[in-house]
């Protein structure tokens, strides 16, 4: 039984088709990557898995039991974390506040939250700039807050939607990092990418979307070899 | 640049020197202020409660409500009631103000909440909440009506606590202990996880969600707390005029008068309301004071004054007069 | 009760309501399109009200003829207004416009008990208790003038948004904001001509109170309130909801005051917008909020 299940995951929008029958499994402790043109679907996918968004049709299961339906908070409950491809950080409060709200999730008291929040941000680089307000910080810094405040919310599987976007190479290599110890730690994690960079050094397997629907799911040298794959990113008359 | 903005959980020690300072002031004015001076510090008191008590909801969980009257109204008419139909003295009669005014509360805060009303569409459903009320006591002939509900006065030299008759005084300190209460509550409130989870709220509604927050619980404990903190001023208003007129307690005017002390002092601290409602009304008095010296008897100089720095405030200093002034004392962000 | 007494009713809550819907439009447009809720509105209105009387009072000027240099001054006062000191509230929180206006609105009234008192006024023309007969049927005569301005008001304004090429850059403001600033087109002098606007209907509107209703400072207020219930009920940023919003109120307001009680109309408009709020937000002819 894979920690998540998706089963012919459907969803539209006044008509407009955005996700079709979409199936695919996150077994624990993998990473995936979730990739495909802008507009494929991707961020409908996962705000139908974090419970933003209710689906037209099909089934999520995660840890055996259905989620699709419910709302974000108990999918948090549940063990799925999230984060927002536009950051969405609680701008009046500080760094640290912020990440001891995501702790307040498992944390008995603000105590013991905000020397889980402490550890976090120790290990995301955070650390320093507890004190400051989030609203100060530079993209970067807000991509590792929104993923830390994630994070410390104890989830067994983690989403990230587009976290390195916008990121110099260094700083995208330091958080590829990061999250390789996570999985080695025993998070699993599906991210949505546009970086290759990132898609290549992370994920064990791949996922591509082309207008809504799955057109490849294997590890990333089968994918970046598929024709269909091929095909949507590129066009037709390409030679590898 | 500011200084940043406190994360630990105790307030910073200057904060508790000027509470301190604060406090001793405040326990030992009756002995030196003349009566007018004691009402005015009554009626400063009263503001920076039920301004505390609105700030739970609009400076924590970010719902701005405009017909907090509504339970200053319910709280004073319960209490009058049980107390003139009944002879139940108000430390028993507040319970039922509170329990009344949370059911109110409730019922507006489930309306909203669950039908997605927000932001001006929910300041104008408390607002017609407010009115509908107070339309509504004019034609409850058993309260008195338009005519007004009368509580007996009882001589004011003698302190009676249990049916709170009695001196200016007597006054002044139940009102100081329940604003004192107040400020522990909201401090307490604010550096516990209700606090974080508010302020979260009201940041960011769908960040909140995301992170497993219950929003329309948290949401709806906010005005619940609000509603009955805002009834036992209601209780105590009932008690300290004797006499309550539907037209005058359900006003917008009142609603509006309660929010000034917050917003002018500063949204979501802790001494904002308090500033504010010193401020304010000590201003406000001293101008009334000022243009009756001079001969003139204008209604409306007051509100005029009210509106003014309002809009001064929310023009140049939206964040209220604390803020700026907690820097220069070198206080937290949030206290 | 005979049924040519509540068909007078009726008629007279129609008319009336034809006016609520004018002052409800001006509403309704700046709110359509700058996204202002105005606070201020009904106090808007009082000044204008006092301004009709005082003209009336000071030089016999019918209220009809006044609306016209009147709408004039407070389009150009609604200009200023939004250009110098609503403009830069755009981009606050929501709830920050909001209290500004509560603000000003609190100056107005306040303002006006300071200066007028608050006593009652009102504007006598000759023709005040006059009215048409067709049957049993009464038409008031300040009540059909009122109504007939209200609608040529509404009308003109119809056209302008429909028709005029200003009228058409303004609505493009209100659909796509960033867009019009990229065509070219300068948002902040279309929301102040907006504004403006919205002012105007507010001040002839207001003329036309006169002729129906008294003025003191605390009209202020409950007129702002109606306001909002018109609008509400028939959908922010439509015209055509606002007075079709102020028809339905006007004669509620004339039916609730014969069958129950003159006093509880209020109490039934409070009630028709919170169950509007809570049922269909976007109001009857609104367009569906996101």
């Amino acid at each position: 039984m894979a920690l998540l299940e998706v089963r012919s995951l459907a969803k539209s929008f006044r008509g407009l088709r955005a996700v079709a029958d979409a199936s695919f499994d996150v077994e624990a402790g993998a990473i995936v990557a979730l990739i495909g043109p802008n507009g494929a679907g991707k961020t409908t996918i996962f705000n139908m898995v974090a419970g933003a968004y209710r689906p037209d049709g099909g089934e999520i299961r995660f840890e055996s039991a259905r989620i699709d339906g419910r709302r974000a908070d108990q999918i948090c409950a549940a063990g799925i974390g999230r984060t927002f491809q536009i950051v969405k950080p609680f701008a009046g409060l500080s760094v640290l506040d912020n990440v001891i709200v995501g702790a307040l999730r498992h944390a008995p008291g603000v105590a013991q939250a905000r020397r889980e929040a402490l550890a976090i941000m120790e290990r995301l680089g955070l650390a320093a700039k507890r004190d400051q307000p989030a609203a100060s910080l530079t993209l970067p810094d807000r991509k590792r807050l929104e993923v830390a405040r994630a994070l410390a919310t104890g989830p067994r599987l983690l989403l990230l939607d587009e976290v390195m976007a916008g990121l110099r190479p260094t700083e995208c290599d330091q958080l590829v990092e990061v999250f390789r110890e996570l999985a080695r730690g025993g998070l699993t994690i599906l991210l949505i990418e546009h970086v290759m960079r990132a898609v290549m050094a992370l994920a064990q397997r791949v996922i591509v979307l082309h207008h809504g629907e799955i057109i490849a799911n294997g590890t990333p040298d089968e994918v970046v070899r598929d024709p269909a794959v091929l095909e949507c990113y590129l066009g037709e008359e390409t030679e590898v | 640049m500011s200084a940043a903005p406190r994360a630990d959980s105790t307030m910073a020690p200057r904060a508790m020197v000027l509470l301190a300072l604060l406090a001793a002031g405040a326990l030992v004015l009756p002995h030196f202020a003349g009566g007018y001076a004691l009402s005015l510090a009554t009626l400063i008191l009263y503001f920076a409660f039920t301004g505390q008590a609105w700030n739970v909801m609009m400076g924590f969980a970010g719902q701005l409500s405009l017909g907090h009257s509504l339970y200053v109204g319910l709280g004073a008419y319960a209490a009058a009631a049980l107390f003139t139909k009944f002879g139940v003295g108000p430390w028993a009669g507040v319970w039922l103000a509170m329990a009344l005014c949370v059911a109110a509360g409730a019922a507006i805060g489930f309306l909203a909440f669950r039908f997605g009303i927000s932001g001006v569409y929910f300041a104008l459903l408390t607002i017609a909440f407010a009115e509908f009320t107070r339309i509504g006591f004019d034609h409850i002939g058993w309260l008195g009506g338009p005519g007004g509900l009368f509580l007996k006065v009882g001589e004011r030299t003698h302190v009676d606590l249990l049916d709170l008759r009695g001196t200016p005084a007597m006054y002044y300190y139940v009102m100081l202990a329940l604003t004192a209460g107040a400020f522990a509550l909201c401090a307490w409130l604010l550096r516990s996880r209700a606090g974080y989870y508010w302020q979260a709220i009201r940041e960011n509604e769908e960040a909140a969600q995301a992170l497993g927050i219950n929003t329309f619980r948290w949401k709806m404990l906010a005005v619940m707390i609000s509603a009955a903190m805002t009834a036992v001023a209601g209780v105590f208003f009932a008690f300290y005029y004797n006499n309550l007129f539907p037209e005058q307690i359900f006003n917008i005017g009142q609603s509006i008068e309660i929010i000034l002390g917050p917003i002018v002092g500063g949204v979501g601290t802790l001494f904002g309301p308090i500033l504010g409602a010193v401020l304010l009304t000590w201003l406000a008095d001293t101008l009334s004071n000022a243009v009756s010296a001079l001969g003139w008897n204008i209604p409306g100089v007051k509100q005029v004054f009210y509106g003014v720095v309002l809009l001064l405030v929310i023009v140049y200093l939206p964040n209220g007069i604390w803020p700026p002034i907690a820097r220069r004392l070198g206080i937290g962000r949030r206290d | 009760m005979s049924a040519s007494l509540v068909t007078n009713v009726v008629i007279a809550g129609l008319l009336t309501g034809l006016v609520y819907g004018l002052m409800a439009l001006g509403l309704s447009v700046i709110f359509g399109v700058v996204r202002v809720v105005n606070f201020a509105h009904g106090e808007m209105m009082t000044i204008a009200m006092y301004v009709a009387v005082l003209l009336f009072g000071a030089f016999k000027l019918d209220p009809i003829f006044a609306a016209v240099p009147v709408a004039a001054l407070f389009f150009a006062f609604g200009y200023v207004l939004q250009k110098s000191l609503i403009n830069p509230f755009i981009t606050r929180p929501e709830h920050s416009q909001f209290i500004l206006l509560v603000a000003v609105g609190i100056i107005i009234s306040n303002g006006l008990l300071m200066i007028f008192g608050p006593d009652a006024r009102s504007v006598q023309t000759d023709y005040m208790l006059d009215s048409w007969a067709i049957g049993q049927v009464l038409f008031d005569k300040p009540r059909v003038f009122a109504a007939l301005m209200a609608v040529a008001t509404s009308a003109a304004l119809f056209a302008f948004f429909r028709y005029a090429r200003t009228g058409k850059a303004i609505r493009a403001c209100a659909d796509n904001y960033l867009g019009a600033k990229v065509v070219g087109l300068n948002v902040k002098h279309l929301y102040a001509l907006t504004f403006g606007l919205g002012a105007a209907c507010v001040a002839i509107a207001g003329c036309m109170m006169t002729l129906l209703v008294e003025v003191t400072p605390s009209t202020g207020p409950a007129y702002t309130l109606l306001a909002f219930v018109i609008v509400i009920v028939g959908g922010l940023g439509s015209m055509a909801g606002a007075l079709l919003g102020g028809v339905l109120i006007g004669l509620s307001e004339a039916l609730a005051g014969l069958f129950i009680d003159p006093s509880a109309k209020s109490m039934f408009s409070f009630a028709l917008l919170i169950l509007v709020l809570l049922f269909r937000p976007q109001g009857l002819l609104g367009r569906k909020l996101t």
